[in-house]
């Protein structure tokens, strides 16, 4: 499966309402390199939890341009986000603390926790004025149960 | 995400299911929360049908459970499993959350 050549992305609006359009299309590009199924509902999550992210904080004035492009590059499915917003390194949020007691519980920087835990790989760079978060995923079998 | 709620056994049980994400979280948020407003402060929760949570839907689901708690109310869960498990545990949902293995069983622990 080495071959960049499977490169496609696709620019939308910053808006949560296009989730399911970047979804649907990092999901189309995945099946075409035989990722397994579980991994699927993994890469999707991951999807959703960085763009939402894209989409809450990187325009400070409203609405900007989120890109999503897919690869394969050694073996690994390559997924990259980037957006022209201002920088913003969200690997240097401190993780949250899940032992903590339901009332005590804030819920910001689980999403980027989730993204830590369930992906391969997650590199930050800033290149050309853009944000770019690079994820790679591996096929792995399905765990037990 | 489709979410339906029937009354068993003095309690409400809310069956939702397909995925619980960024765009549907507010619709459950919003249910329950009517739920809730009109009295009901024991909740059953079941996940059997969900395929898929996020943080989003994570935050839905704490922001009731807070709720409920601070009007001294019960929340459990049932059929939590694969991915939805998987993604609680990560986030330590799955030891803050009462879980039970089905709805009957979540029924039975309510007080």
């Amino acid at each position: 499966m080495k071959d960049s050549s499977h490169y496609r992305s696709l620019a939308v609006a910053s808006r949560v309402d296009r989730l399911d359009q970047v979804a649907d299309f990092v999901e189309e590009c995945a099946v075409a390199t035989a990722i397994v199924p579980h991994r699927l509902t993994v890469l999707r999550l991951v999807v959703e939890e960085v763009f939402v992210n894209v989409c809450h904080y990187a325009y400070l004035d409203g609405e900007g341009e989120v890109s999503v492009g897919c690869s394969v590059d050694d073996d690994a499915f390559v997924l990259e986000v980037s957006d022209g917003g201002r920088p913003f390194d969200p690997l240097t949020r401190t993780p949250p603390d899940t032992s903590l007691d339901l009332l005590d519980r804030g819920i910001g920087g689980l999403g980027i926790h989730l993204v830590r835990t369930l992906s391969d790989s997650v590199t930050y760079r800033r290149e050309d004025d853009r944000n770019i978060l690079r994820m790679t995923f591996r096929d792995k079998p399905v765990p037990p149960g | 995400m489709a979410i339906r709620t029937r009354n068993d056994r003095g309690a409400v049980v809310v069956e939702v299911s397909g995925r619980l994400d960024a765009v549907t979280a507010p619709e459950f948020e919003t249910t329950l929360n009517a739920s809730i407003q009109q009295g009901n402060l024991r909740h059953v929760i079941n996940l059997d049908g969900l395929e898929y949570v996020s943080s989003a839907g994570l935050r839905g689901i704490l922001v009731i459970a807070k709720l409920l708690r601070s009007k001294g109310g019960q929340l459990r869960f049932a059929n939590v499993r694969g991915t939805v498990r998987e993604v609680f545990d990560i986030s330590g949902f799955g030891s803050i959350l009462t879980i039970d293995e089905s709805v009957a069983a979540a029924l039975d622990g309510l007080a």
